[in-house]
This record gives C-alpha cells, structure tokens and sequence, in this order.
C-alpha cells in the first residue's frame, strides 16, 4: 500500500484520469473530491462491504420457508 | 442440462434458464453461471449456482411491492452486460428469509440487472440513500396498498 502525506487543496493523480483531491480536514474527518470518468465506480467501502454481507445472510437463508405474499401477480409493463 | 439445486436436488435446465455473472455477485465473485428457477411460491425466484449445489439466492421483482422504486444505472455500466435496449433489463432484489418468523426483507441497494437478450447479468450498487440493503417486504408492501 502506498501511504503519502497531503494538505488541503492538494491532489493525487492516479492513473491518467482519476484525480482525488483533499478539500477539508476537520478532526478526524477528512473531505475528498474525487473527479474520475463514468465508468470509474467510486463508493464508499460500506457501502461494498453492507451488499456483500447482506448477500451472505441471503445465501445461507435461500433453503429456508418462503413468505405468504398477498401480491396482486399483475404482469409486468 | 443436469443442475443440483438446493431447492429441488437435481434437475434438469434449460439452457434459457442460464444467467450469468461476468463479474460474479458480490463476495461471491468467483460463482459466475447461475440458473434462474420459479420457486414453490410466488412471487419468488431463485438464482441457483451451477456449479454450487448449495448457492442460492431467493430473488424477487422490486416493483411488486415498491412501485416507487427507481434506479439509475449508467450506460457504461450496461455495457458490462451488453444492453442494447431498455426493454431488455429485468431487475431482481435478493431476499433474505432469516429463520423462525423474523423479517423477510430485500435487498434494494444492490439489485440484480439481467440483459433478457443475452443472459448476461450483474449486480450493480445504487448510490441513492432511499435504497437500503434490508427493506421489509411486507410492510412495504402493506404501505404501498395504503
């Protein structure tokens, strides 16, 4: 892992399009802009790690009893 | 094709049953190739690994009981999976069914996106903080009748 140092108002340039820059430190809470192409996905690693836990509870769950849904089956449109 | 399910043992599949994962499901990424099966009850799917007799998911059509639910993908993501056509995408929630009578919920942040058209298939992760990993599919569903 590469750990280097930054103020605020400096940037890191990682591969040719993506730029991270440092807009405000308050505490230990540090504000980035992140400036990156569309097709770069940035999201928080909560975020990852909540939708890869909540498909490991559902994995070990798809054996278990179904729930009665009283869902009108209208087809789709 | 020959297919042991968790739900049914094995079966036999149909090659239009198959979906797959390029990029695998979350912390399941090197399980590729699913089967997409009606379940004993409706409205219920599952996502049934080929080469995993015990990987599953339950999956469910969000819609049903969120009709506000929306999601905005963007169109380099859809390329991952080659949609030509808006009509082609079907989205799918993973449910999570925890035993003995606890909440039956789905998971709305991370939905699947299938392309009908080729079968191909991802998870994507919705940046919108209405959409949380666990929403109570019957209360939703009482809510959404009013």
């Amino acid at each position: 892992m590469l750990i280097l140092s930054r103020r605020v108002n400096e940037k890191i340039v990682i591969g040719d399009d993506v730029i991270v820059s440092v807009v405000e430190v308050r505490g230990d809470q540090v504000k980035l802009g992140i400036e990156a192409p569309r097709n770069v996905k940035v999201f928080r690693q909560e975020v990852f790690d909540a939708i890869q836990e909540e498909n490991k509870q559902a994995a070990a769950a798809a054996g278990a009893q179904l729930p009665l849904l009283d869902i009108p089956l209208r087809a789709k449109e | 094709m020959r297919v042991k399910t968790k739900a049914y043992g094995e079966i036999d599949a149909d090659e239009r049953q198959l979906v797959s994962f390029p990029a695998g499901l979350l912390g399941f990424e090197q399980f590729k190739d699913y089967i997409l099966l009606d379940a004993p009850q409706k409205p219920f799917f599952y996502l049934q690994s080929i080469d995993v007799p015990d990987l599953a998911f339950i999956l469910i059509d969000p819609f049903l009981f969120r009709p506000d639910y929306s999601l905005d993908i963007d169109d380099d993501s859809l390329e991952e999976i080659d949609v030509a056509r808006p009509e082609d995408v079907l989205v799918f929630s993973i449910v999570t069914v925890p035993g003995e009578g606890g909440t039956v919920t789905a998971n709305l942040m991370g939905p699947l996106i299938i392309n009908k058209a080729n079968r191909l298939a991802m998870q994507t992760v919705l940046g919108d903080s209405r959409w949380r990993v666990k929403h109570d599919i019957m209360a939703e569903l009482a809510a959404s009748k009013g």
